[in-house]
């Protein structure tokens, strides 16, 4: 359990990985900042079963692509529930398409929000963290990042992009008790894979797809004092399939 | 910002931050180089954080290129400050 006096930020927490992060992190005591873009009422029932397992939670409405949101994610955060003393980069969207019909838009779209605002709120997350000499960030990457997946170039260059920055920030700041690590979930069973499941199964040694609570739980050991001597890694999450 | 912010007090709180981050007491000075005081990169990071909560002074990773004692960073706090 957490002793320390501080909170968790999980962006794209009101669904999927997020809210399985939001209340595995929640369940180890950190109070936690449920950031959210759209659906306020996912955001609210996610920050309730917290409440209701005897947790702490809050739900900040912001989108991560502004390039003013970290300062207002953080000072929402700070606010309500003391220092932000760990950060998972969650919020992901898609714009598939194959590369030579990719616009403009669906390329920046993705980038924004997948790689730029990820860095904006690791920079504005270390503030806090090297006062404290303590933090921990997260980055859910994808192994899209790791591996060719025809359709999602613009998803891909910000998932690699997630890992080269984890592996680079981490090694900043490694010297202050500060561990950067990604996760590179593989098929994973949320809204954002939906429909897309059955046709990979079968390509997938353990034959189904993963949850997000099985993200979740490798993200809360990141996030543990246990986890204190690794930094700059990317822990695949993809039972098996890029094994 | 016009009021109050004089080179002793910049001074002593640079020190004060200084050995904070681990820098020797009896070796920090105006005068001391980061080399001297073992103070590295995200050091100075740090201390342009502490400079800019507490003085309201932004100070850039060009403006640290050219900050290579104790004694610049406390003059251009105090500048900046003005």
């Amino acid at each position: 359990m957490v002793t320390r006096e501080g909170c968790a930020i999980v962006t794209g927490g009101s669904r999927g990985i997020g809210a399985a992060t939001a209340r595995a992190l929640a369940a180890d005591g950190w109070p936690v900042a449920i950031v959210y873009r759209a659906d306020a009422d996912a955001a609210q029932a996610t920050c309730d079963a917290i409440a209701a397992a005897g947790g702490r939670a809050w739900p900040i409405q912001a989108d991560v692509s502004d390039a003013t949101a970290a300062d207002a994610i953080f000072e929402a955060a700070e606010a309500e529930l003391g220092p932000a003393l760990v950060l998972v980069n969650n919020a992901g969207v898609r714009a598939d398409g194959l590369a030579p019909q990719l616009s403009d838009d669906d390329w920046a779209t993705v980038i924004d929000t997948n790689l730029t605002a990820a860095f904006r709120l690791t920079r504005r997350a270390l503030k806090p963290m090297l006062r404290a000499r303590f933090g921990r960030i997260v980055n859910v990457a994808s192994i899209v990042g790791l591996q060719a997946n025809p359709g999602q170039s613009n998803y891909a260059a910000a998932k690699a992009g997630l890992v080269g920055m984890t592996k680079t920030v981490a090694a900043e700041v490694a010297r202050r008790n500060i561990t950067v690590n990604a996760v590179a979930p593989g098929f994973i069973a949320t809204d954002m894979t939906e429909g897309l499941l059955e046709a990979m199964a079968e390509r997938i040694p353990v034959r189904r797809a993963g949850t997000p609570e099985e993200v979740a739980a490798c993200i809360r050991f990141l996030v543990s004092d246990e986890a204190s001597y690794v930094t700059g890694a990317t822990l695949v999450v993809d039972g098996g399939l890029t094994a | 910002m016009s009021t109050a912010v004089t080179a002793e007090q910049v001074e002593a709180r640079v020190l004060a931050a200084l050995v904070t981050f681990g820098a020797d007491a009896d070796v920090v000075s105006r005068d001391a180089t980061w080399e001297q005081l073992e103070v590295d990169s995200l050091d100075l990071v740090e201390l342009a954080q502490v400079v800019e909560d507490e003085y309201n002074v932004e100070i850039t990773s060009q403006d640290m290129q050219h900050l290579l004692t104790v004694g610049h960073v406390v003059d251009m706090v105090v500048e900046r400050a003005a």
